[in-house]
């Protein structure tokens, strides 16, 4: 349930070449104070953003550190998004101003978390992410990176193209900001026949009703 | 009139072979595609995500579209001290748990309230209640709902937006994942069981060694283990980053949820047994991948590190990087945040507070399991414990078996059902830089509060280290 297409991003990317990194750490749940999507920034990221339990900034934190404060691109290891299913790793990424992410591979909940959100999850082979993460932290300024989703490559000015991986569906999803509800409801009648015909074969799966 | 017919139809179409996973995918089947439309036959939901999901239905001016087959519990953040009620220790947490209420009842959904006597962790509560059944597909936005595989259902968690399409249409698009066997063979010994296989599944093959896929656990470990042990196995599938886990239903299953209070009843139990009989995996289905493990020699297991990879046997000492499995930057990482150094044993680790409890090891044969280590001794002067039963069913058992008094007297508090310290939520906490043995899933640093270094294990390996004041063996102290 997006709404909004995702069309070429030209921003700074930040890297963080962990691998493993989990929605705890992008957002610990003491962080998670209302019932709602908003007002996470603030705590993306806390436990490393933050010097101890209050808020000072860490100046070791990439994205406490000029010029990565403005990035709007992430650049990750292996397996990132992994753990809780929180939805609101995603929200806070978002409402924090990162756009999209581009790590090694990324823990399934979490990938479709970010494609339900606007938010690309773009995939590239180690030895391609640490060339440019190198490029990047050698000349931030130069290296501004292009992510063009429609022929799923990413550039920069010294490098050219370089082709990365999404999902087919989660790419045209993320090109239409298709609203999957919407889309889903078209099937109704599909649907229908489809519980009518089970609750034949499998009458043992339907409860009753509630009180 | 039909069935017959429809069903032949159905049986003839199967091809030669399948696994129990691409079985379930078929009867759930609506629209086939690169994505397919599934239908989904239950949906759980708990008051930290579950609420959200109910709320964004409600705007969109969606009703819920199988209202029966929904259900809502309140685990995450409730207290789990006694007498509690909607008040807790995390800050706004009496918001979640009245605004899940009122949207539970205002969406018409069955609620297990925090004073009703099904209360506890919905994915201890879903198995105990025959909720989750053999052949169902169930979600949850809770990464945990994989436990529940571990019935022989696909169970898997999503996000909160999934949940409101699920909520809104009784189904989910999703691609086929691929399908991954881990056989255990080797029959385990006393005081190892299903946590130690998980935990040494994701040592040796890493946190992202499932990535995308939904594993089968099979091997003969696996069918000697009890219903328990099994959810307990399924429950870290996700540790693994696997979509879920499951295990083909047999005996012990169906004789588990026979006439527990939602299981098919009469006809419908005859009618079920049947189909849940053609479940488990042909033998000659072929997996897109095989991982077969001998648990023969298994040792209890615990984790040196910040991520579950990071486990090793009791008695081994802390890894150098070269052996870590982890890269150099991770480990050292590690290192400095569990304050160890490599070459340390394990056991020489001193530890400040022990946790049982959660929905990997929250269920009345894991509290058995540390119960049988701590009857007659008392934890080591200084250690904080404490034991969350995992539903409040769990928690009545365990009183009535008299395992209450043994805790108390080792010097654990007692506490009410829910997720409690698991994780930490902005309430109750261990202690900045504690060291903490836990019977939970995820070490990842900060999960149990700020600074707290996080050693997960077996209950019985909590409950040894509780008593002697470190990281220990619970063989040396097995009855």
């Amino acid at each position: 349930m997006t709404g909004r297409p995702f069309e070429t991003l030209t921003a700074l990317a930040a890297p963080l070449l962990r691998d493993n990194i989990d929605t705890d750490t992008i957002i610990p749940s003491r962080e998670i104070k209302s019932v709602g999507k908003h007002g996470l920034a603030q705590g993306l990221f806390a436990g490393w953003r933050y010097q101890g339990a209050g808020r000072e900034p860490d100046p070791q934190f990439i994205l406490n550190q000029v010029p990565y404060a403005q990035a709007q691109i992430l650049l990750a290891g292996r397996n990132f998004g992994c753990g809780s299913s929180r939805e609101h790793a995603v929200w806070a990424l978002c409402e924090y101003g990162i756009r999209a992410i581009v790590a090694q591979s990324f823990a399934p909940i979490f990938f479709e978390n970010c494609v339900n959100n606007g938010l690309l999850a773009a995939a590239l082979p180690a030895a391609a992410l640490h060339a440019l993460a190198d490029a990047i932290l050698a000349a931030p300024q130069l290296h501004p990176l292009t992510l063009d989703l429609q022929h799923s490559e990413l550039r920069t000015p010294s490098t050219g193209a370089i082709p990365f991986a999404i999902d087919p569906d989660a790419r045209e999803r993320l090109l239409e900001g298709l609203d999957a509800i919407a889309l889903t409801l078209k099937n109704i009648a599909d649907i229908d026949d489809f519980h009518g015909r089970d609750r034949r074969l499998r009458p043992w799966v339907y409860l009753r009703q509630c009180p | 009139m039909h069935e017959p017919h429809r069903e032949h139809r159905l049986a003839a179409d199967q091809p030669p072979a399948s696994t129990l996973f691409e079985k379930i995918w078929r009867q759930h089947l609506i629209v086939p595609g690169d994505h397919s439309l599934l239908a989904i036959d239950r949906i759980f939901l708990h008051e930290r995500t579950g609420s959200i999901a109910l709320r964004g239905l409600r705007e969109r001016g969606q009703p819920v579209r199988n209202r029966a087959q929904v259900f809502c519990t309140i685990d995450h953040i409730v207290d789990t001290r006694p007498g509690r009620g909607d008040d807790t220790p995390v800050p706004n947490g009496r918001d979640f748990i009245r605004q899940t209420r009122a949207a539970a009842h205002e969406a018409g959904i069955r609620l297990f309230d925090v004073t009703d006597p099904d209360q506890g962790i919905v994915h201890v509560i879903s198995p105990e209640l025959a909720l989750a059944l053999p052949g169902l597909t169930i979600v949850c936005p809770d990464s945990h709902t994989c436990t529940q595989g571990g019935i022989g259902a696909l169970a898997w968690g999503i996000g909160s937006t999934e949940a409101e399409h699920a909520l809104a249409t009784g189904t989910l698009r999703l691609k086929k994942p691929q399908t991954l066997r881990v056989s255990f063979d080797g029959a385990l010994s006393t005081a190892v069981g299903a946590k130690d296989l998980c935990l040494l599944l994701i040592s040796r093959h890493g946190a992202a060694g499932g990535s995308g896929k939904v594993i089968e656990f099979a091997g003969s470990a696996v069918r000697a283990l009890e219903i328990e042990a099994r959810l307990t196995l399924c429950n870290m599938a996700t540790e693994f980053s696997a979509v879920s886990g499951l295990i083909a239903p047999d005996d012990r299953t169906f004789e588990y949820l026979c006439e527990r209070r939602f299981a098919p009843r009469g006809t419908l139990w005859d009618m079920a047994l049947e189909q849940w009989r053609r479940l488990p995996s042909d033998a000659d289905a072929v997996f897109d991948q095989e991982i077969r493990i001998d648990s023969g020699d298994l040792a209890p297991m615990i984790t040196w590190g910040t991520s579950p990879q990071h486990a090793i046997r009791v008695t081994d000492r802390v890894p150098d990087a070269e052996h870590s499995g982890s890269s150099r930057e991770a480990h050292a990482r590690a290192l400095a945040y569990m304050r160890v150094a490599p070459g340390e044993p394990m056991t020489s680790l001193r530890i400040d507070a022990a946790f049982i409890g959660s929905c990997t090891n929250g269920r009345i044969a894991d509290l058995r399991s540390a119960a049988r280590i701590l009857d007659g001794r008392h934890v080591a002067p200084g250690v904080y414990a404490l034991c969350v039963p995992g539903s409040s069913a769990v928690k009545r058992q365990a009183e009535a078996e008299g395992l209450d008094r043994v805790f108390k007297s080792a010097g654990f508090e007692w506490r009410d059902a829910g997720c409690s310290l698991c994780f930490y939520a902005g309430g109750e906490d261990l202690g900045l830089g504690k060291r903490v043995v836990s019977s939970t899933n995820r070490n990842f640093e900060g999960r149990q509060g700020p600074g707290t270094r996080t050693h997960i294990a077996s209950p019985a390996t909590v409950a040894a280290s509780a008593v002697r004041g470190h990281i220990a063996d619970a063989r040396t102290l097995a009855p």
